[in-house]
């Protein structure tokens, strides 16, 4: 009996101690994520900063009209999804032959490979702009400086809006490609030798190994990873578009996105009710496409939900 | 046979040696830009290698070290007070979230979670951090934001799940109440773990620049990506912030500029690039498991 009464006991104390440990995380994400959410009613105003979010006067939904009936919408929607749907493409395709091509090497002779590659992902954006200001510059970059020696006239790079057709997608993979590459790649030695001895035994060579073996075994991987990215295709790596760029103006046709667009209409443009509306939209779709991509992933591995 | 693979191995790290030269050659040509001569460089350009090798853009800096060290004072604090309490508050609610005994422990899960799927995004948080909280040109608006965030929870989840159950249960028949269990027992038991992620908390504080891209403005207060992201986009703004203690009766043109802004990037980048090589084996587990697992 006394037994039983202290467990009861204790189980409230337990309980109390379970909530003191989660409380502090609690606070700071309700003070972060969930108090903001009601300042979404900006989306539907015209915002004063005098008046603030709650006393501004209610526009309707004539923010959103704007944003669609402008092409604006059109626009950022357009290049967010199609600079993120081929960065998904480029990343992952480079990250599977290196991967590949890593795995057919000893593991001393890869670990130099290993830590370039995936060094670029913990360097910022701005030290990123950095780099491709040496390169990029217009007085004195190292491609104008080669272009000079070669008799060539030189590119102002920062107001020519279709060379960045090339140079966003070889900035995005320097920075990212080498992160999947060691995902895939851990993957690729994490699979049973028994797979490779067998295919020895019956004398395949290393490409059909490659074929019949490497690449089916990490199929389900690669479709997991890539549903995960298309489920955040509605949202960019704004560092790219707006530090690597140097915020350009003159580049905006090409490398304007959603989120540069709520970053412009709010701090420079003083427009936060257009930045609000477009700010909702994204959210709205973004949530719409994880669901769905979440909802695909489970159906394929249960073990890898994420809700 | 063996003769074939030796062959096919050298063109793969023809290929991959390649790619890896492309990678660090930007860094290659920052590096020599900054140890260049401002003149030969005005003059002919960025090269791969200094033309006329000086230190005169180190030297500047290192003499009036003012707003750079000021800097990194701040990115200092901030991202060690950030790590710490991030690193802390978010252990605590994962070894919480792996409770399934806990009732609570689903909701906790969800209100942690939620925020992957939905987000306020930036105008009412701006909004509601200048207007409601107030917290424009504080610190405190650069540390609390990344304080607990999800995936990283989850990855200590992960560490914190392979935790056997008998384990805390012992802890329960020694009398211990659930917050010693977890500093005494599950802390210690998922060091490697915790160590991973306290980095990857590190890390995301110190490159950070949105944060203070949105909410400061007093100079006092500037981290060290703000403060490139300046030097970068504004020539004035470098030549008054790198050389303020210099003096008036100086040719500022005659200041290094271009070989100063690339010295800067490569002070601020320099602890990762130092540090890299070290701590790379716990920031590849973290990604592997923290993808594969999450």
């Amino acid at each position: 009996m006394p037994n039983l009464l202290s467990k009861r006991k204790r189980g409230l104390l337990d309980h109390r101690g379970l909530w003191l440990l989660a409380l502090p995380a609690l606070v700071v994400v309700v003070l972060m994520q969930y108090m903001p959410l009601p300042g979404l009613i900006i989306a539907f105003k015209n915002y004063n900063y005098g008046l603030g979010p709650w006393k501004s006067s209610w526009s309707g939904f004539s923010n959103f009209t704007y944003l669609f009936t402008t092409g604006v919408a059109a626009r950022i929607t357009y290049n967010t999804i199609k600079w993120n749907f081929l960065f998904i493409v480029l990343s992952h395709s480079l990250a599977m032959l290196v991967a590949l091509l890593m795995n057919e090497l000893s593991r001393r002779s890869i670990k130099i490979y290993q830590t370039i590659f995936f060094f670029p992902y913990f360097l910022s954006w701005v030290i990123a702009a950095y780099l491709g200001f040496a390169l990029l510059s217009g007085d004195r970059g190292i491609i104008n400086t080669l272009l000079t020696r070669m008799g060539r006239d030189t590119v102002i790079w920062y107001a020519q809006p279709d060379a960045w057709r090339v140079i966003l997608p070889l900035a995005y993979l320097w920075k990212h490609f080498g992160y999947i590459a060691i995902i895939y790649f851990t993957a690729l030695i994490g699979l049973d030798p028994q797979l490779f001895e067998a295919a020895d035994i019956e004398g395949a060579n290393r490409i059909q190994k490659v074929f019949r073996i490497s690449i089916p075994q990490l199929k389900q991987l690669v479709v997991i990873l890539v549903m995960i990215d298309i489920g955040r295709i509605f949202r960019s790596d704004f560092g790219l578009f707006f530090q690597f760029t140097r915020n350009s103006s003159t580049l905006y046709p090409v490398t304007d996105v959603i989120d540069t667009y709520v970053y412009r209409a709010l701090l420079t443009l003083g427009d936060p009710g257009m930045a609000a509306a477009a700010g909702l939209y994204q959210s709205v779709v973004a949530l719409v496409l994880v669901l769905l991509s979440n909802k695909l992933i489970t159906k394929l591995d249960e073990e890898s939900r994420v809700f | 046979m063996s003769k074939r693979v030796n062959s096919s191995n050298f063109f793969i790290h023809i290929l991959l040696g390649a790619i890896a030269v492309l990678c660090i050659l930007p860094i290659v040509f920052v590096v020599s830009i900054s140890f260049s001569d401002e003149q030969d460089v005005l003059k002919n350009g960025y090269a791969a290698f200094p033309r006329v090798f000086s230190l005169e853009a180190y030297r500047m800096m290192l003499k009036s070290p003012g707003q750079i060290l000021h800097s990194y004072l701040v990115t200092t604090f901030v991202s060690v007070v950030g790590s710490v309490i991030g690193l802390t508050l978010s252990s605590m609610v994962a070894y919480v979230i792996t409770r399934k005994d806990f009732k609570a422990s689903r909701f906790i899960t969800l209100a942690v979670f939620f925020p992957l799927l939905f987000q306020a995004g930036l105008v009412p948080f701006y909004i509601y951090v200048v207007k409601f909280l107030k917290l424009k040109d504080t610190l405190t608006i650069l540390i609390i934001p990344y304080l607990v965030i999800p995936w990283l929870v989850l990855l200590l989840k992960g560490y914190m799940s392979k935790i056997p159950k008998s384990i805390i249960e012992s802890g329960w028949l020694d009398g211990a109440g659930e917050v010693s269990i977890f500093f005494r027992i599950v802390a210690p038991m998922t060091k490697s773990g915790l160590a991973t992620v306290g980095l990857f908390y590190f890390l995301n504080y110190w490159n950070d620049w949105w944060l203070s891209l949105l909410f400061i403005s007093d100079k006092a207060k500037i981290p060290l990506q703000l403060l490139l992201q300046r030097i970068l986009s504004n020539a004035e703004f470098m030549r008054s912030t790198l050389f303020q203690s210099v003096g008036v009766d100086i040719d500022l043109t005659k200041l290094p500029g271009d070989t100063a802004r690339m010295a800067t990037a490569l002070l601020v980048a320099g602890p990762i690039l130092f540090a890299f090589p070290f701590i790379q084996r716990f920031l590849v587990r973290g990604i592997t498991v923290g993808s594969i697992k999450g």
